[in-house]
């Protein structure tokens, strides 16, 4: 009877994103069996006593030669390799490019259903897991369960409390053998994008305008409002689409789907597709200075005025409260 | 390439149903899809071929076809679905791996992911059911015929990935890779007179038993009225930053 959850996750220098941290401990809260979290390249054994505090019971490094760069083919087939030798229930990726990438190539080698990009994961009455995920960049939701023995789950950063369980998170030998002819694909080169700000999809509070910040240059205002408060910065379409911005910024049906604790829409009009791509937001800041924008029918708070006012003034009472702080 | 409701449709549910309201949806090309297919088109104006367009869906997914044709591919399969048999991208993938399969490649480009169900899977699942190597969220695309080996950039979180792998492969294409054209009319009118190849689902003899399970669907929580905060600039910033201190606590 296969028992347990895999959790899938990359690594960094020994450090793994916070999404790992949540996927462990949801892991935990779900299991009986052992959670084994699985990491690769090199200081991969690093990451062992931090994900063990989590809710990792153990922990496999694929720290060998074949894992320094990372290789989708390759590394599925480690996956695969791992899975079959720890037989779990369950396993979970993080839903960034990186799991979004491995998890369907894991999925299909070993034949089992994948949802992707989950919201909740939870056990339903007849014992097997259940997972939430948007649909429609989250216009509606979809709960769906998994037929195949293996039930494969990629986790949206930011749905789940970390929880520590102070274990010791013990380190499981393994040595997948892959054929290195089977690293096809690989990541010859990772060019950081230089930003001290934290990424959009993983971000706490997220800063974003739309056409109504009137010209490139004022985006400035929101940069400073983003820095106040540690934030991360977005736009809408129109903002990406004029060149405004770079794409990545662009946060919608199209673009990148977030789920912050608060979000900023300053100068948003509020199109169906930016909503839908705000949808996770737990609460949503509207500055728009036309009281009938849509945006004001999605916002928690609402301030009717001239953003190029009204920011400014926000930014500095930020600042006025932390320095008191 | 998927045809799926424009994302200015507002999902409407029946209770109890695991569809959504399908009346008076207008459908489109999967956007990520016309990524996919104007690359395609530049790869093919670089090197020669022939663009073969590949599609599953009832027979409303014509129209997307004819789009895809008017834009520049040479021909397109369709595997003809019926609304009864009950589908996962598991099974698409299967499908449209053995269209391939018997089309024959060089190169496979597809959507980083459908606007509608948003699985992001069908590309892989295709590289894995025909043993390719895929790149995904590609933004940049460069293929060596010589080497026979493509080199894309992809997206990551605060990061550009460098992948290198040889042909044949899959890549998913994100926004940013190209800017899709618009047919013209006389390509419009040629596209008429494409070769369209119907294959019913039935005869693909693929067991309709989904991986992946759809229990319920629901609308996401109404949000409570929004607090709109009044007076001057410099009060209506004090008072929700108070809001943002006490009520979200993220100050």
């Amino acid at each position: 009877m296969p028992e347990g959850i895999v959790v899938v996750t990359p690594q960094e220098g020994g450090r793994v994103r916070r999404v790992a941290y949540e996927m462990v401990s949801l892991a935990q809260g779900l299991a009986p069996g052992a959670v084994t979290a699985v990491t690769f390249g090199p200081e991969a054994e690093a990451t062992a006593s931090a994900l063990g505090k989590y809710g990792a019971d153990q922990v496999v490094a694929l720290n060998g030669p074949a894992y320094q760069r990372y290789s989708s083919d390759g590394f599925a087939l480690a996956v695969q390799a791992l899975i079959d030798h720890v037989d779990p229930e369950a396993v979970f990726f993080p839903a960034t490019a990186w799991g979004k990438d491995l998890a369907p190539r894991v999925a299909g080698l070993l034949q089992a259903g994948l949802a992707s990009d989950c919201i909740a994961v939870t056990r339903g009455s007849d014992g097997r897991l259940q997972a939430v995920r948007p649909i429609y960049a989250g216009k509606a939701f979809a709960t769906v369960s998994i037929q195949s023995q293996r039930q494969l789950f990629s986790i949206r950063p930011n749905i789940q409390a970390i929880v520590e369980h102070g274990r010791a998170g013990t380190l499981l030998p393994f040595t997948p053998s892959v054929d290195p002819s089977a690293f096809q694909a690989v990541a010859v080169e990772v060019r950081s994008q230089a930003s001290d700000k934290p990424d959009l999809t993983e971000a706490e509070i997220i800063v974003s305008g739309g056409r109504g910040i009137k010209a490139p240059e004022n985006f400035r205002l929101l940069e400073d409002l983003a820095d106040a408060l540690g934030a991360a910065l977005g736009s809408s379409r129109p903002v990406a689409d004029e060149g405004w911005v770079p794409h990545s910024y662009h946060i919608g049906q199209t673009g990148k789907v977030v789920s912050p604790t608060v979000y900023f829409a300053i100068g948003i009009s509020g199109a169906i597709q930016h909503l839908a791509g705000i949808s996770g937001a737990k609460y949503i800041v509207a500055i728009n200075n036309d009281p009938e924008a849509p945006i004001f029918k999605a916002a928690n708070y609402g301030i009717v005025g001239d953003l190029f006012q009204v920011v400014p003034a926000l930014t500095a009472e930020i600042r006025r409260m932390k320095e008191n702080a | 390439m998927k045809q799926v409701p424009d994302t200015a449709t507002l999902i409407r549910l029946q209770p109890g149903a695991k569809q959504i309201e399908t009346q008076g949806i207008k459908w489109v090309i999967n956007p990520y899809d016309e990524f996919a297919l104007e690359e395609g088109l530049r790869l093919k104006e670089r090197w020669g071929g022939e663009v073969v367009l590949v599609a599953l869906g009832p027979a409303r997914v014509e129209e997307a076809i004819r789009q895809g044709l008017a834009m520049g591919a040479d021909r397109a399969v369709h595997v003809l679905t019926n609304d009864a048999v009950e589908l996962d991208v598991w099974l698409v993938a299967q499908a449209l791996a053995r269209v391939c399969r018997e089309e024959g490649y060089d190169l496979i480009l597809t959507g980083k992911q459908a606007v509608d169900d948003d699985q992001a899977q069908v590309g892989p699942l295709v590289a894995v059911a025909l043993g390719l190597p895929q790149v995904t969220v590609v933004v940049q695309l460069a293929i060596d015929a010589e080497s026979r080996r493509l080199r894309a950039e992809r997206e990551l979180e605060g990061a550009i990935e460098v992948v290198e792998a040889p042909l044949p492969a899959v890549v998913t294409a994100q926004r940013g890779l190209n800017e899709p054209r618009y047919p013209t009319l006389p390509n419009i009118m040629k596209a008429k007179r494409k070769e369209v190849r119907t294959v019913a689902w039935e005869s693909l003899g693929l067991e309709a038993a989904p991986l992946v399970r759809i229990e319920s669907l629901s609308l996401p929580p109404a949000r409570p009225a929004a607090k709109i905060l009044t007076g001057d600039p410099e009060e209506a910033a004090r008072e929700l930053a108070r809001l943002l201190r006490e009520e979200a606590h993220v100050i």
